[in-house]
C-alpha cells in the first residue's frame, strides 16, 4: 500500500472549501422551499381539505416511493424533453427542485403527527377564551409542535446536506463535483475523497451541535 | 344575566339535552349535580360553544344567540363573554403561569404587553401564586395548575365562570386550595355555574343547586332544600349514593 500524499490532502482542503457554500446553498434552498411546502401538505391532511387531500397522499406517496436520483434525472433530462420550454432548467435548478419535493413529502408526515400530537384540550382552551382558529395556530399549536418535529426535521435538513452530492450528476460542480474533477486530475482518488468526507462530516457535526441547543432552548418550559 | 332557553344537544340519535331552560342572575353562584354522563359538562360545554347546540337559544348579557344560526363572529363574541376553567386545567404548556393568564388579554383584548402583564400579575396575587409567574405548567402541583386555570378564567372579565368539575381530577391534598380560591370568587359575588360533586362546596356555597339527570332539569332550590327535602326520588337516590360515598 502506498503512503497517504499527506500534503496534497492539506492543499486540497481550501481548494474544496470554495464549493462549500454552494453545496450549503442548494440544501438551505431546499430545505426552506420544503418547509414551506410540507406545511402546506401538514394543514391540508390534518384538515382533510376534500380533494387538495388525496391530491397530497399521491404526491407524498410518488416523492417517498422513489429513489431521489430517479427524481432528479427526471426532472434535469426528461421534462425538457416533454415540455421543450424547460430546457431552461439548469442542474441547480433541478437539484433544488428535487431536493424540494422529495423532502418536503417526508417532513409533511413529521410536521403532521407533531400537530396532531398537540394536547387537544389545550386546544379547547384556546378557544374557550375567545381565539380564532389562526391564533390558536400561531399561539399554540405550532410552538408545540415545532418543538417536537425538530429533531426529525433537522435529520432531514443532515440528510439533505449530503443529498446535495447527486447533483454532480447533473453537472453542478458542488462539493461533490468539485472534488470528482480533483480526484480524475491527480488520480489520488482515496486522498481527495476522503478530504471530502471530512468537510461533509464537520458540517453536519456543527449542525448536530445546534441541534442540541435549540432542543434545550425549546425544552425550558418542560422541564420540572 | 345568562339565560338558555330551550336549549338541547343532540349526538347523532342520542339526546344529550333536552330542553333546557335556565336563567342565572348576575352574581349568582349555582352548582349542577347529577350522575355522571347525564348532560352536565355537555350543557356547560354549550354555553361557550365548545360544542354547538342542536336547538335552542343563549342569551349572555346583552347578546342572544339563535344555536341554530350561530355565526362564526356570534360564536366568537360568545365565548368572550365567558370563561371556561377545565377538569384537567389544559394550560398552555409552553406559557408560564403568568402568560397563560395574560394570553387572552394580549390576543384576544389586544391589550399593549405592559398593561396585560400588570394586570395578570394582579389576577396572580389574588390566586396567590405570585411566586409562580415565571413558572411553567409542568414545575406546578395540579393544583397550582389549576389556580392559574381559575386565573386565566378571571382575566377575561366574563359575565360568567363556567367550572367543569374543577377538582375531580386533583389530588385529595390539593382539593382545598382549589376550592378555596372558588369560595373567594363567590364571595366576590363572581356569577359562576360549577359542575362537582363536591357537595359540601355545594351546600356551603351555592345559591341555587340544580339536579340534572337524563339531559333534563329534574329539580333545583336553594341547597338547603335540595339537601334536606329532596322532592323527586331521583334526587334522594343521587344525594344517598354521593353522600355516603363523600362521607367515607
Amino acid at each position: 500500500m502506498d503512503v497517504l500524499n499527506v500534503d496534497y490532502m492539506l492543499g486540497l482542503v481550501p481548494v474544496l472549501l470554495r464549493y462549500l457554500p454552494l453545496t450549503l446553498q442548494l440544501a438551505g434552498a431546499g430545505m426552506l422551499f420544503a418547509l414551506v411546502l410540507a406545511c402546506l401538505f401538514a394543514v391540508v391532511r390534518v384538515l382533510r381539505i376534500p380533494v387538495l387531500n388525496q391530491l397530497t397522499i399521491v404526491f407524498i406517496s410518488f416523492f417517498r416511493g422513489t429513489p431521489l436520483l430517479v427524481q432528479l434525472f427526471l426532472f434535469y433530462y426528461g421534462l425538457p424533453q416533454l415540455f421543450s420550454a424547460l430546457t431552461v432548467i439548469d442542474g441547480i435548478t433541478a437539484t433544488v427542485m428535487g431536493l424540494t419535493l422529495h423532502f418536503s413529502a417526508y417532513m409533511a408526515e413529521s410536521i403532521r403527527a407533531a400537530i396532531v400530537g398537540v394536547d387537544r384540550s389545550q386546544t379547547e382552551a384556546a378557544l374557550s377564551i375567545g381565539m380564532t382558529n389562526s391564533q390558536l395556530m400561531r399561539r399554540i399549536v405550532l410552538p408545540q409542535a415545532t418543538r417536537v418535529a425538530l429533531p426529525t426535521l433537522m435529520n432531514y435538513f443532515i440528510d439533505m446536506i449530503k443529498a446535495t452530492s447527486l447533483a454532480f450528476t447533473l453537472g453542478v460542480t458542488e462539493l461533490m463535483g468539485a472534488t470528482q474533477k480533483e480526484a480524475a486530475g491527480s488520480f489520488l482518488y482515496f486522498e481527495a475523497f476522503i478530504v471530502a468526507a471530512i468537510i461533509y462530516w464537520i458540517v453536519v457535526e456543527l449542525l448536530s451541535k445546534l441541534q442540541n441547543h435549540l432542543e434545550t432552548r425549546l425544552n425550558k418550559a418542560y422541564n420540572r | 344575566m345568562i339565560k338558555l332557553t330551550s336549549l338541547s344537544k343532540h349526538f347523532g340519535d342520542t339526546v344529550v339535552l333536552d330542553r333546557i331552560d335556565l336563567t342565572i342572575e348576575k352574581g349568582e353562584i349555582v352548582v349542577i349535580i347529577g350522575p355522571s354522563g347525564t348532560g352536565k359538562s355537555t350543557l356547560l360545554r354549550c354555553i361557550n360553544f365548545l360544542e354547538q347546540p342542536t336547538a335552542g337559544t343563549l342569551t349572555v348579557g346583552d347578546l342572544t344567540v339563535d344555536a341554530t344560526r350561530a355565526s362564526r363572529a356570534e360564536i366568537l363574541a360568545m365565548r368572550r363573554r365567558t370563561a371556561f376553567v377545565f377538569q384537567n386545567y389544559a394550560l398552555f404548556t409552553n406559557k408560564t403561569a403568568l402568560q397563560n393568564i395574560a394570553e387572552r388579554l394580549l390576543v384576544v383584548d389586544r391589550w399593549p404587553k405592559d398593561k396585560a402583564h400588570r394586570r395578570a400579575g394582579e389576577i396572580l396575587a389574588q390566586i396567590g401564586l405570585t411566586d409562580k409567574a415565571d413558572a411553567y405548567p409542568a414545575s406546578m402541583s395540579g393544583g397550582q395548575q389549576q389556580r392559574v386555570g381559575i386565573g386565566r378564567a378571571m382575566a377575561a372579565g366574563a359575565e360568567v365562570i363556567l367550572f367543569d368539575e374543577p377538582t375531580s381530577s386533583l389530588d385529595p391534598e390539593w382539593v382545598e386550595e382549589v376550592l378555596g380560591l372558588m369560595k373567594q370568587l363567590a364571595a366576590e359575588r363572581q356569577t359562576m355555574l360549577v359542575v362537582t360533586h363536591e357537595m359540601s362546596f355545594a351546600r356551603d356555597v351555592a345559591d341555587r343547586v340544580i339536579f340534572i339527570d337524563g339531559g333534563r332539569i329534574v329539580e333545583q332550590g336553594p341547597p338547603g332544600e335540595i339537601f334536606s327535602h329532596p322532592r323527586d326520588p331521583r334526587t334522594r337516590d343521587f344525594l344517598k349514593k354521593i353522600l355516603a360515598s363523600n362521607a367515607v
